[in-house]
């Protein structure tokens, strides 16, 4: 097991390297020169050539291209992302807070999600077809065709406005915590359970618990057997659903004016400040690599099969 | 056409296919279908609801909004699908020539689609806006290059399960053609497995590619589209809640129908093709036996 | 005395329609060995499921089953869970499926155990190790450790004869446990069911599609298709003198074959 989780995280090195190669090449991928692009963010009335030709010197983007990105490796590795374009502060003193903000719903959330995916999973594979199944199913059916930030609009609508019990935006108390968490867990939740629910149903189908009665063990012992090898395929997806989450709360934050990183870049992004979208592409890929190393390695103990794979 | 038969016996499914191709229609024959000008606009109509000319009533600019939600179904619904049969197509292609020849090309080929898919999708997506500028074509551009190389994947596992049947090997061990092969051996049954997967897809880039209009990475004005649109009422939605209803319900309905036609697919190509391949082998085996049953007497 | 007396049992699917078994009657004599043979889908394993009430949950059967004089259609499922396992033991097909693929098969055995007789882990340790030596199972204490996927079927196989041995049921269910396996572990498994009934005297019923390993161990066979029995009797008359053509069509085509192979052996001596 040991030697497993050692090479499965030596793996992720090259990953890292190859996905930090591509964020910064995408960066430059951009039809116009970086250096029209800071001078354009900061809003300077005439752009003249000298003055592109200076940009590029103090920012080095005359330099091979090679050693740019040698230069801005050693920086990312100290946490410095450079300056932003537009207002000149440090990109990580923007996002440091923004992200700490954005964890804090999404683990909140995935809590909330994980918890409602199992149960829900667990109770309607028990009473597969029967009136339970068959509503929550239909309910989960359409809650997840409903646009998040609609979802988000009418509640916003109904318990801030008309019974006014909860603060419409903003992150200012518990309090403001309780809409967008509701409405992620509910777009999300539908998706997770039915993993959980087939999961489930296609275990209840297999040979060993048909042995296990046969040999006469209680029911209860049945369904732990049965809820052991479903969850430990729930297991890993829902390792995955973090990092998801985390980076696709850039629509409830902008409803609920969160000051988060989804606000963060959506706001780089029309603005076109470079640095901030290269930290953020590069933060969220790394967690995204991270946590799929992680759900390989719970995987893998969960289930010994798969630590042959080395 | 099996598979039409056996999706005609659910009624739900059925549905669900004909308000997509209502749909589909709707948004190829807009100039015919809708009453008015999408971008027309009337400022002493402005906010007036639903009237006899105006079926939706009217939004903040005086524009019709039936006009606008049928006009919406082209960059909403219609070039998704474009994107999404692109994207389908390129990742088909790499997923059948790496699940076929296996070896090497294979390991490459799923090296690269690795890196792709380590990168979260709606972050690149946003990374791609955020590069190339905000508009329809670059939210396009930027889904196409995130899912081909999931499609490749999915169609890569579905590919290496044919090609390991039986009829494929006796194809090759016969000499024909690899193309040939691949055309008319493999592809029908793995079309099953893409339609399943490609209509689930179609949900989920839907509702992304609505959730970066309303956050105005998308089209842009005075083009209608239902994600804008709804951004739009947005702006009034404490004083004029109505307008997020019709924009906001479309896409519930057509995202709905995609939904259920997909799992409707899955249940009635998976089963179906896994025990007709059993049912057909076990009626084979009674049709044997049974002359061969009758001639042991005598 | 019978152990088993079937009458009238009717499994149908309640999703279908469809009947699986129309109409069985049958008896299985105290201490025999009754074979159930029959092509796939003509209702075996059906049959011996209805009897320990372990169908799918949309299948439903009537009739009566008596076993030792019981009705076990009358049961309630606490009562009849009680039956599995210590009265009536079943020994599955494809042992690599038959154990949790997550746990190690000592935990099943425990539990197993520990639910029907309360022992310690120490006692059960004793008792299966025990069991496990007298099927020819070696390093008992190593595989009670090891996870279901790196043993072989056949191992897999003796394992679950041994739990039997442990249980001592009055009647064994043997559901084709020779079909998964080659032919050296067949003629294992076969001999350590043998050896399994004349020290235990317990009953059992054998389903299997093979003629060869029937004729080895079984006293009575029962031929099934499409549901129905359509011969029964001792195993040496239903084999010299088949009355029903199915069961000559079967005889005939096991004859051909050992025929051959007899005739090539002799041949070479």
């Amino acid at each position: 097991m040991g030697s497993y989780i050692v090479k499965r995280i030596l793996l992720t090195i090259p990953l890292l390297i190859i996905i930090s190669f591509i964020t910064f090449v995408l960066i430059n991928l951009s039809p116009l020169d970086p250096a029209v692009v800071v001078l354009q963010a900061q809003e300077v009335p005439q752009i003249t050539d000298e003055l592109i030709a200076q940009t590029n010197e103090a920012l080095g983007f005359d330099q091979p291209f090679m050693i740019q990105y040698a230069n801005w490796i050693m920086a990312v590795l100290q946490l410095d992302f450079g300056n932003s374009y537009v207002s000149g502060e440090p990109v990580w003193s923007l996002m440091g807070p923004a992200f700490m903000n954005t964890l804090k719903l999404t683990l909140v959330s995935s809590v909330f999600i994980i918890a409602l995916s199992i149960l829900l999973g667990v109770i309607c594979a028990m009473r597969e077809g029967k009136l339970l199944d068959r509503s929550v199913r239909g309910i989960s059916f359409f809650l997840t065709a409903m646009p998040s930030y609609w979802l988000a609009a009418i509640m916003i609508w109904y318990f801030s406005v008309k019974l006014d019990l909860l603060p419409t935006s903003g992150m200012d108390s518990y309090r403001s915590y309780i809409l967008p968490v509701i409405v992620i867990t509910v777009s999300y939740t539908g998706i997770y359970f039915r993993t959980v629910r087939s999961s489930m149903l296609s275990n209840m189908n297999e040979d060993y618990v048909l042995y296990a009665r046969a040999s006469g063990l209680s029911e209860k012992k049945v369904t732990l057997h049965i809820l052991k090898n479903s969850l430990q395929v729930a297991v890993s997806i829902f390792c995955m659903a973090i990092p998801i989450v985390l980076g696709s709360t850039v629509v409830i934050e902008n409803v609920f004016a969160w000051p988060g990183l989804g606000r963060l870049s959506v706001k780089s992004i029309l603005s076109r400040d470079f640095p901030i979208i290269q930290a953020y592409v590069l933060m969220l890929a790394v967690t995204f690599v991270l946590f799929n190393t992680l759900s390989d390695i719970i995987n893998a103990a969960m289930n010994p099969r798969l630590r042959k794979e080395f | 056409m099996r598979i039409l038969k056996n999706l005609s016996k659910d009624k739900l499914a059925m549905t669900s296919l004909v308000v997509i191709i209502v749909m589909i229609i709707a948004g190829i024959f807009a100039p015919l279908i809708a009453p008015h000008d999408p971008g027309q606009v009337n400022m002493k109509l402005r906010y007036a609801s639903s009237s006899w000319d105006y079926l939706l009533g009217n939004d903040h600019l005086g524009r019709c909004v039936l006009s606008r939600l049928i006009y919406g179904i082209r960059p909403s619904v219609l070039w998704v699908l474009v994107a999404l049969s692109l994207s389908v197509l390129i990742g088909a292609i790499v997923g059948f020539i790496a699940g076929y020849f296996k070896g090497k090309v294979d390991a490459w080929i799923m090296r690269v689609c690795d890196i792709m898919l380590s990168f979260p999708g709606y972050v690149m997506t946003l990374a791609v806006v955020g590069i190339l500028g905000a508009g329809l074509e670059n939210i396009l551009i930027a889904f196409v290059w995130m899912k081909w190389a999931w499609f490749a994947r999915v169609i890569r596992t579905s590919v290496m399960q044919f090609s390991d049947m039986d009829y494929v090997k006796f194809a090759k061990a016969s000499g024909t053609p690899n193309l040939r092969i691949i055309t008319k051996h493999i592809v029908p049954v793995t079309f099953a497995d893409i339609a399943v997967i490609a209509s689930g897809s179609m949900c989920s880039m839907m509702l992304q590619i609505s959730g970066l209009s309303f956050l105005g990475l998308g089209i842009q004005a005075p083009h209608a589209e239902w994600g804008m649109m709804l951004n739009e009422a947005r702006e009034v939605m404490f004083s004029r809640p109505e307008l997020m209803l019709a924009p906001g319900l479309a896409i519930v309905v057509v995202v709905s129908a995609f939904n259920f036609l997909s799992d409707a697919l899955q249940v009635a190509l998976d089963p179906k093709l896994m025990t007709s391949q059993g049912k057909s082998d076990k009626s084979y085996e009674s049709e044997v036996r049974k002359p061969a049953y009758e001639y042991s007497r005598g | 005395m019978n152990i088993v007396e079937v009458e009238h049992l009717k499994v149908w699917d309640t999703n279908t329609g469809k009947v699986i078994i129309h109409n069985s009657s049958f008896e299985v004599k105290q201490g025999s060995c009754m074979a159930i043979v029959g092509e796939s889908g003509s209702g075996k394993s059906v049959t011996c499921r209805a009897i320990m009430r372990l169908n799918k949950p949309w299948i439903r059967q009537s009739g009566t089953m008596l076993f030792q004089g019981e009705d076990l259609n009358q049961l309630s499922e606490p009562e009849m869970r009680r039956k599995r396992g210590k009265h009536l033991c079943m020994i599955l097909q494809n042992g690599m499926s038959a154990f949790d693929p997550s746990c190690v098969i000592g935990v099943h055995i425990r539990e197993t155990l520990q639910q029907h007789f309360g022992w310690n882990t120490r006692v059960i340790e004793q008792k299966i190790i025990h069991a496990m030596e007298s099927v020819m199972l070696r390093h008992p204490r190593e595989i009670l450790n090891q996870y279901p996927h790196q043993l072989s079927g056949g191992m897999l196989q003796r394992i679950m004869i041994a739990l039997a041995l442990v249980l001592e049921p009055d009647l064994i269910i043997a559901d084709e446990p020779t079909t998964a396996l080659d032919t050296i572990s067949q003629y294992e498994v076969v001999e350590q069911l043998i050896q399994l009934r004349e020290r235990m005297g317990c009953s059992m019923m054998f389903i299997s599609h093979d003629l060869g390993v029937v004729q080895k161990i079984a006293d009575d066979v029962m031929v099934m298709k499409d549901g129905e029995i359509v011969e029964r009797g001792s195993m040496h008359s239903v084999l010299t003198e088949p009355k029903h053509a199915y069961t000559q069509y079967l005889v005939s085509t096991r004859l051909e074959l050992s025929n051959h192979f007899k005739a090539l052996m002799q041949g070479e001596s």
